[in-house]
C-alpha cells in the first residue's frame, strides 16, 4: 500500500453531483447489529461514496444522501444479509449530468 | 396505467434496453421502455468510448445528431509504476476517415439523445418509474411488470430486462444468481473540464481528434483493475477501477486511489488547470463468459450488463449491450411476425443468434481470463515495476556497458519471478489468450 496517500475528503466531492434526496426514506438500510461481520466493516471503506461509518460504540451506519446506488455493498453483504437494498422509487437518488 | 397491454416491455433506458426499443418499435410492434432515473442515462457511466457499428447497424445516419465529442485517433497503453510508465501508443491519420470507428462520448448525453430516437420510432419511454416485479402466470409465464406507480400491472408478451449491471428485478425473480465480489468491478470516475484548446494542446489534436488512455500497474496498489483518461471535446474523463473483493481485501478506499492516480506524475500535468464538476461510482461486470447467466425463458430475455455482457479485456461493454440489445429485438420481432409465442422454447433462438456473433465468440475465447487475473496479480504489480525498472536501466547512459545492463535486467526478471514462473506466466498468458 502506498504510504503517500492524498487526503480525500469524499464528502466535498459530492457536493459536484445532483441528488433527489427521497427524505426519510432511505433506499438501503443496515440492520440492527452488535458486531459487524468482515464484510459489513469493509464497507466502511469500500464504499465510493464513503456512505457506510463506525460509530463509537462499534456499529457500521449508513447515510444514504451521497449514495449513487452502485451496488458494491448489496454485492459485499450479500452473503451476510446485514443490509437491506432496493432501488429509490423512481426518479429519486442519484441524476447524473455527465456519467 | 390500467389494463394495458403491449407486445413487448423494456426495463432500462440504457444502451441495451434502448437498442431492444428501438428495434421493436421499427418493427411495429407496441413497446413500452420503463426508466427508474429521472431521465435515460441519470443512472449511467461509462468512461466513455462509443464504437460506432453496433449503432450505425441500429441509426445509419447517428453521426448527424447524436452528441459525440471527439474521433480517435490515438490508443495508448501504459504500464505504469510509481514514478513512470512505459507505453505502447498507436495514432494514425487514418482514424481521421469520414465515417470514424471509435469516438468519445458523454453517456448521459448520449442516452438521452439515444432514447429521443427511441420515442421517434414508436416507443412509449416512462422515467421516474422503478419496475419492482415481474407478474407470472399460473404456469410461471412472465406476462407483465409490477412498477412503484399506483395502479395495476402493466402486461406483454415480453419483458426484455436490460436492468443493468445491479440487476435486482431478475435476481429477486430468481432468473439470475446474486453477483460474486469477485465478478465485478467497482469504477469511480470524475470529468475534470478544460477549455477545448487546452485539451488540444495536451493531446497533441486538431478538430475533433480525440486520444485515450488506458493504464495498469502500481496504481492499483496490488488490486486487479486498470485506469483511464479519455479526451472528450472541453473535458477529461479519469477513471480507476478494481474488483470488489481486491477493495474489500486492502481496505484501500476508491476515492483515494483515484487520487493518487490523478497525481502520478504522467497524468499530474494532463489535468492541471482543470474543473471537476462530476464523481460517479458504478459497477462493471468482469466475470466474463463464465459469469453470463441465463439468458432467456418464458416471456423474458436478458440484455446488456444485466447478462454480464462485458469484454473485459478490450474495455467493450455498450457495444455488447447495443448488440444484445438489437438481436433481442430483432429475434422478439421475427417470432410475433411470424406467429410464434414468445415462450422459452421459441425465445432460445436469441441465443442462438448470439452464439453466431462477436459477443459470444469473444466472451468465450477470454473465458479462463477472470480466474487467471484473480490468481495472478503479480501481473497488475510485479511486471510493470520490472518493465519500467528495465527501460530506466537500459535507456540511462552512465559508463556501464550494454552487456553489464542486459545482465542486470534479465537478473531483475530472474530475481522477481524465477526463470519458472517467467516461463510460467508466458505460458498461461498464451493459453488463455488464445
Amino acid at each position: 500500500m502506498n504510504t503517500s496517500n492524498p487526503v480525500v475528503k469524499v464528502e466535498q466531492k459530492l457536493f459536484q453531483n445532483r441528488y433527489l434526496v427521497d427524505g426519510g426514506r432511505p433506499h438501503i438500510v443496515v440492520k440492527p447489529h452488535t458486531t459487524p461481520s468482515k464484510n459489513l466493516l469493509a464497507m466502511t471503506t469500500a464504499c465510493p461514496m464513503g456512505c457506510y461509518t463506525k460509530n463509537d460504540s462499534g456499529q457500521v451506519e449508513i447515510s444514504v444522501d451521497g449514495c449513487v446506488e452502485c451496488g458494491t455493498c448489496r454485492i459485499v453483504c450479500a452473503a451476510t444479509g446485514e443490509i437491506e437494498w432496493n432501488y429509490p422509487r423512481g426518479g429519486f437518488g442519484v441524476a447524473y449530468k455527465f456519467g | 396505467m390500467s389494463e394495458e397491454h403491449f407486445d413487448a416491455i423494456v426495463v432500462g433506458a440504457g444502451p441495451a434496453g434502448s437498442a431492444a426499443a428501438y428495434t421493436m418499435a421499427k418493427a411495429g410492434l407496441s413497446v413500452l421502455q420503463l426508466e427508474r432515473g429521472e431521465y435515460p442515462g441519470a443512472k449511467n457511466v461509462q468512461g466513455a468510448i462509443l464504437y460506432a457499428e453496433p449503432v450505425e447497424k441500429l441509426i445509419p445516419d447517428f453521426r448527424e445528431d447524436a452528441p459525440l465529442e471527439r474521433h480517435i485517433i490515438e490508443q495508448r497503453l501504459w504500464m505504469l509504476d510509481d514514478t513512470s510508465y512505459v507505453g505502447m501508443h498507436h495514432r494514425s491519420e487514418d482514424f481521421n476517415e469520414e465515417r470514424p470507428n471509435r469516438y468519445t462520448i458523454i453517456r448521459t448525453q448520449f442516452d438521452k439523445w439515444f432514447a429521443r430516437r427511441v420515442r421517434e420510432a414508436g416507443a412509449l419511454l416512462l422515467c421516474e418509474t422503478t419496475v419492482t416485479d415481474l407478474v407470472r402466470d399460473q404456469s410461471g409465464r412472465v406476462i407483465g411488470v409490477r412498477t412503484d406507480r399506483e395502479g395495476d400491472p402493466v402486461y406483454a408478451d415480453v419483458v426484455v430486462l436490460g436492468e443493468g449491471v445491479n440487476g435486482l428485478l431478475g435476481q429477486r425473480a430468481g432468473l439470475r444468481k446474486e453477483l460474486k465480489p469477485d465478478s465485478v468491478a467497482l469504477a469511480v470516475k470524475e470529468m475534470h473540464f478544460l477549455p477545448q484548446e487546452v485539451v488540444d494542446s495536451r493531446f497533441n489534436l486538431k478538430g475533433t481528434e480525440g486520444v485515450v488512455v488506458e493504464a495498469m500497474g502500481t496504481v492499483t496498489a496490488g488490486m486487479v483493475g486498470t485506469g483511464f483518461i479519455y479526451t472528450n471535446k472541453e473535458s477529461l474523463s479519469i477513471g480507476i477501477g478494481c474488483l470488489v473483493s481486491d477493495f474489500v481485501a486492502s481496505g484501500d478506499t476508491p476515492a483515494a486511489l483515484l487520487e493518487r492516480f490523478k497525481n502520478h506524475p504522467a497524468i499530474r500535468p494532463l489535468l492541471a488547470g482543470s474543473e471537476c464538476k462530476e464523481y460517479s461510482g458504478h459497477l462493471i461486470p468482469e466475470g466474463g463468459y463464465k459469469a453470463v447467466p441465463e439468458l432467456f425463458g418464458d416471456g423474458w430475455l436478458v440484455v446488456g450488463d444485466a447478462g454480464h455482457f462485458v469484454n473485459g479485456v478490450h474495455r467493450e461493454g455498450s457495444n455488447l449491450a447495443m448488440t444484445t440489445g438489437r438481436i433481442a429485438g430483432e429475434t422478439i420481432a421475427d417470432l410475433k411476425h411470424k406467429g410464434l409465442t414468445l415462450s422459452q422454447k421459441n425465445l432460445a433462438e436469441y441465443k442462438k443468434r448470439l452464439d453466431a456473433t462477436f459477443v459470444m465468440k469473444d466472451l468465450k475465447k477470454y473465458k479462463d481470463l477472470p480466474s487467471f487475473m484473480h490468481n495472478n496479480r503479480h501481473m497488475f504489480d510485479v511486471y510493470p515495476r520490472l518493465l519500467n525498472q528495465a527501460s530506466k536501466t537500459w535507456f540511462r547512459v552512465d559508463g556501464v556497458d550494454k552487456l553489464t545492463k542486459e545482465r542486470e535486467i534479465v537478473d531483475s526478471f530472474r530475481k522477481s519471478r524465477s526463470i519458472t514462473g517467467l516461463l510460467g506466466d508466458a505460458f498461461k498468458m498464451m493459453r488463455v489468450w488464445r
